[in-house]
């Protein structure tokens, strides 16, 4: 346990004490988070009422394709979670800071989540419009193989416990994971022969599609990168005071000296 | 590179000290041997194999066979080292982490190489088809390169964990899906020529070179302590 110090408050490793807040600066810490947890709350009621009354029903796929308006912006904020655990992870093996490290864990939970939603609700859509659950198709294995994935990851975080070589081997995951996602999806695309990409006319942008189609998509895709923020600002803190929380019962356990 | 005829020194040092006490063990490739071969017999018992399937079945089952074992046996890669303690010992050397790992993965490359050498014409029997040749030996061991760089790595991650075993097929199954894909298809089209394929030895000569390389630059980060 190299981790154990003997400065139970400090919020990461080789940070100096937080200054007190004052000013705009700590006006925005104080409240930012109220603000956007407010933003994201009606961002999503918004949303919803654009998905669902807005936007019209799509002349070919009926009412089910109304799903694309949350599909697509879970899909985003999934690639979004896994992109900062890889830049995350990079950064720790360069500057071996523990808050780096905590954003890592914490976007890939959220990355977990939102793939887990994503598959769940491609899959939806695929029964009620191409009439299965589920095809080859290369965006549904890649996707499906990120899953597994950064499951991995999360369950050798789970194994290894806090500690720094974890963090060192989950950043190494971290950063493999990723650059593994594009070498599959090419790998997948030339096992089924390349043909992907006409089956998915959702994209938003063919010729026809009414500007009302258009607003509700980018609506729901900004409130769900704000709800990623504000994701990330809860585990942040939950990671800062578990690590806190921890370094104290090591205290306790084990004197001040560390082990 | 002044360093250089040192460093094939101590990479040849590390590989014939893995080689000797696995001669003189044989903890891993008789297990895994045994494990591929199992394989492929449950796998021959399992599909119901007729002239028109066994070209687009039976090279999946070689490969699921290889995979399998290469988690089972290269799982122990860093088995020895961690329960005797002599990991310490091996990084207290003045050795590059680079040449520790390449080391080890020719070490499991070779153990590897004795598996496949029995579990081959094993399959060629079972599975009656008759792909022994130069072409095949070429893809087994790009498949095999990039199956071994990542077991290896990872067998040092999930070793260090409580995991152990359990943890290795799960972190690389997923990250070895373009290798395994690649490999399969190269093999297929070994037995059953197929028109407009993708270059599949090529890409797998590009998945293994990608799949080496950032083992090799990320070893250090994993052992060290």
């Amino acid at each position: 346990m190299s981790t154990v110090t003997s400065r139970p408050a400090a919020p990461g490793r080789d940070a100096p004490p937080r200054p007190e807040s004052n000013g705009v600066l700590g006006l925005a810490r104080r409240y930012g988070e109220y603000v956007l947890g407010v933003a994201v709350a009606i961002g999503m009621i918004l949303s919803i009422w654009a998905a669902f009354v807005y936007a019209p029903t799509d002349a070919v796929q009926g009412p089910v394709q109304r799903i694309m308006y949350f599909h697509v912006p879970m899909a985003w904020l999934a690639y979004l979670s896994f992109f900062v655990v890889f830049v995350a992870s990079i950064v720790y093996l360069i500057r071996r800071d523990e808050r780096w490290d905590w954003i890592a864990r914490g976007s890939a939970e959220v990355g977990v989540i939102f793939t887990t939603l994503v598959l769940i609700s491609g899959s939806i859509w695929g029964e009620a419009f191409w009439g299965t659950w589920w095809t080859g198709e290369a965006r549904l294995t890649t996707t499906l193989i990120l899953w597994f994935i950064y499951v991995a990851y999360l369950l050798l975080r789970f194994y290894t416990g806090r500690t720094e070589s974890g963090a060192r081997n989950a950043a190494v995951l971290g950063i493999i994971g990723f650059v593994d996602v594009p070498i599959d999806y090419f790998a997948v695309t030339w096992w089924r022969g390349a043909h992907p990409g006409e089956t998915y006319v959702l994209d938003g942008t063919t010729v026809n599609t009414p500007a009302a189609v258009f607003i509700a998509l980018m609506l729901a895709l900004a409130t769900f990168t704000l709800l990623y923020l504000f994701l990330m600002i809860q585990l942040y803190r939950l990671e800062r005071y578990t690590t806190e929380a921890q370094r104290l019962r090591a205290q306790v356990e084990y004197g001040d000296t560390g082990e | 590179m002044s360093t250089f005829p040192l460093g094939w020194r101590q990479f040849w040092s590390i590989v014939g000290k893995d080689l000797r006490s696995e001669l003189r063990a044989r903890q891993i490739w008789v297990a895994m041997a045994l494990f591929a071969m199992l394989a492929l017999v449950v796998f021959y018992f399992a599909f119901d194999l007729r002239v028109d399937n066994t070209a687009a079945v039976a090279p999946g089952a070689l490969w699921i066979a290889f995979v399998f074992a290469s988690v089972l046996g290269l799982g122990r890669s860093f088995a020895a080292e961690q329960e005797h303690g002599s990991m310490d010992r091996l990084l207290l050397c003045p050795v590059d982490r680079e040449i520790i790992y390449l080391a080890k993965l020719v070490g499991n490359l070779i153990f590897l190489a004795v598996v496949e050498v029995i579990a081959v014409p094993l399959f060629a029997i079972l599975f009656n088809l008759p792909i022994l040749g130069g072409g095949l030996v070429v893809i087994v061991a790009l498949g095999t390169i990039g199956i071994a760089a990542m077991c290896t790595l990872f067998a040092a991650v999930a070793g260090a964990t409580r995991g152990r075993e359990l943890l290795l097929p799960l972190l690389v199954f997923p990250l070895l899906l373009p290798v395994v894909i690649g490999a399969v298809r190269a093999t297929q089209s070994l037995a059953v020529p197929v028109a407009n394929e993708p270059p599949w030895p090529g890409l797998l000569i590009a998945f293994d070179v990608i799949f080496v390389t950032l083992s090799t630059l990320f070893f250090q980060y994993v052992v060290e302590d």
